[in-house]
């Protein structure tokens, strides 16, 4: 490793845990709005929705909704599978074979 | 969905680090095709087998860590990475946030250790075990069996995935970083129980969409903050008929 790479992965390091810790370190003294701690329900679907739907549907800044899009299709298979069995693991590894399928054939 | 509580009333530290870890196999499943894939794109986006190795045991954060990789292959100079690496991560900020009231009671030092092995996946583990309504004394130890298991996992499949890359260098064109969105919206079904939750997701998916253009992956906190907001306006709407979200 040189010292570029040593400053990035330092640097990277540092924000990411900068992000993560402060705000439990104050917890003792921090008290929370309920209208906050109502909200923080909402944050782990609306966040890993933002990261997926254009993950899924977004190609070179366009959009690709087409039965051509195997992330598409992969994850529609995800999306009724997990509604019909709610099993996490089945959901992910039949959507990845859909997925993986589908761009083999198309 | 398969996140049930398998906790017995009897519960130890060590239990509740066992149930921790087993119950996060799911989404390491779904985490290893993109622990392999970080590996073997490290190599051609120029960055050395011990710079990826490091990263991934000190920065530990997926999508900042591909996109770290994306950055380096065209030339970016260090420093906007890692602004670009803050903004990425800011997501994980919201979920300390939401850890605030169970982790209060802890040392710093469990509160340094939980922080640095937060993820996306760990945390949707451990707010189920902490909201679960029994009164165990050991639920943090629950989230961190979840996070060990976690990063034990991602450094594991990023030396996998080095290794692999230079047995094969076109693995990285295989599309397996899909796992991630899998995993995602497995991760995601469970919530869709109420309509302030549909709510939630159909706004934050669509202004996502609007919002890609947006710099350094802002379009992200944008939609995520858009969705919250969403959620939390049906919520009160509908107030009369239920309370509970």
């Amino acid at each position: 490793m040189n010292e570029a790479e040593w400053l990035l992965v330092g640097g990277m390091a540092l924000v990411t845990f900068g992000i993560r810790y402060p705000v439990l370190a104050l917890s003792g003294r921090l008290k929370l709005p309920p209208r906050l701690l109502q909200a923080l329900h909402y944050v782990p679907p609306a966040v890993l929705t933002a990261i997926v739907v254009p993950a899924v549907l977004v190609e070179a800044d366009n959009l690709w909704i087409s039965w051509q899009n195997p992330r598409l299709i992969g994850a529609i298979v995800a999306l009724a599978i997990g509604l019909w069995r709610q099993n996490l693991l089945l959901t992910i590894v039949v959507s990845m074979a859909a997925f993986l399928l589908w761009q083999f054939i198309v | 969905m398969a996140i049930a509580p398998d906790i017995d009333h009897k519960s130890t530290p060590w239990r509740e680090f066992g149930a921790g870890a087993r119950q996060t196999i799911p989404l390491i499943i779904g985490a290893i095709p993109f622990g392999i894939i970080f590996g073997t794109l490290a190599q051609t986006s120029g960055l050395s087998f011990a710079g990826a190795a490091a990263m991934s045991a000190f920065v530990f954060a997926g999508s900042s860590q591909f996109i770290a990789l994306g950055l380096l292959a065209t030339g970016s100079p260090v420093g906007i990475i890692v602004l670009t690496t803050l903004v990425v991560n800011l997501r994980h900020l919201l979920y300390a946030v939401g850890l605030v009231p169970y982790l209060q009671p802890l040392s710093p030092a469990w509160k340094a250790a939980l922080a640095f092995w937060l993820t996306d996946e760990t945390f949707m583990v451990a707010i189920q075990r902490y909201q679960a309504p029994d009164a165990s004394p050991y639920k943090h130890w629950f989230q961190l069996g979840s996070a060990l298991a976690m990063y034990g996992n991602w450094q594991l499949c990023t030396w996998l995935g080095l290794t692999l890359g230079q047995a094969m260098p076109n693995a990285a064109n295989w599309g397996l970083d899909f796992a991630m969105v899998a995993t995602f919206i497995g991760m995601t079904i469970p919530y869709l129980k109420t309509r302030p939750m549909v709510a939630t997701v159909l706004v934050a998916g669509i202004t996502a969409l609007g919002a890609r253009s947006l710099p350094h992956q802002l379009g992200i906190m944008v939609a995520a903050i858009a969705g919250i907001g969403t959620g939390v306006l049906v919520e009160t709407m509908q107030k009369p008929e239920s309370s509970h979200p």
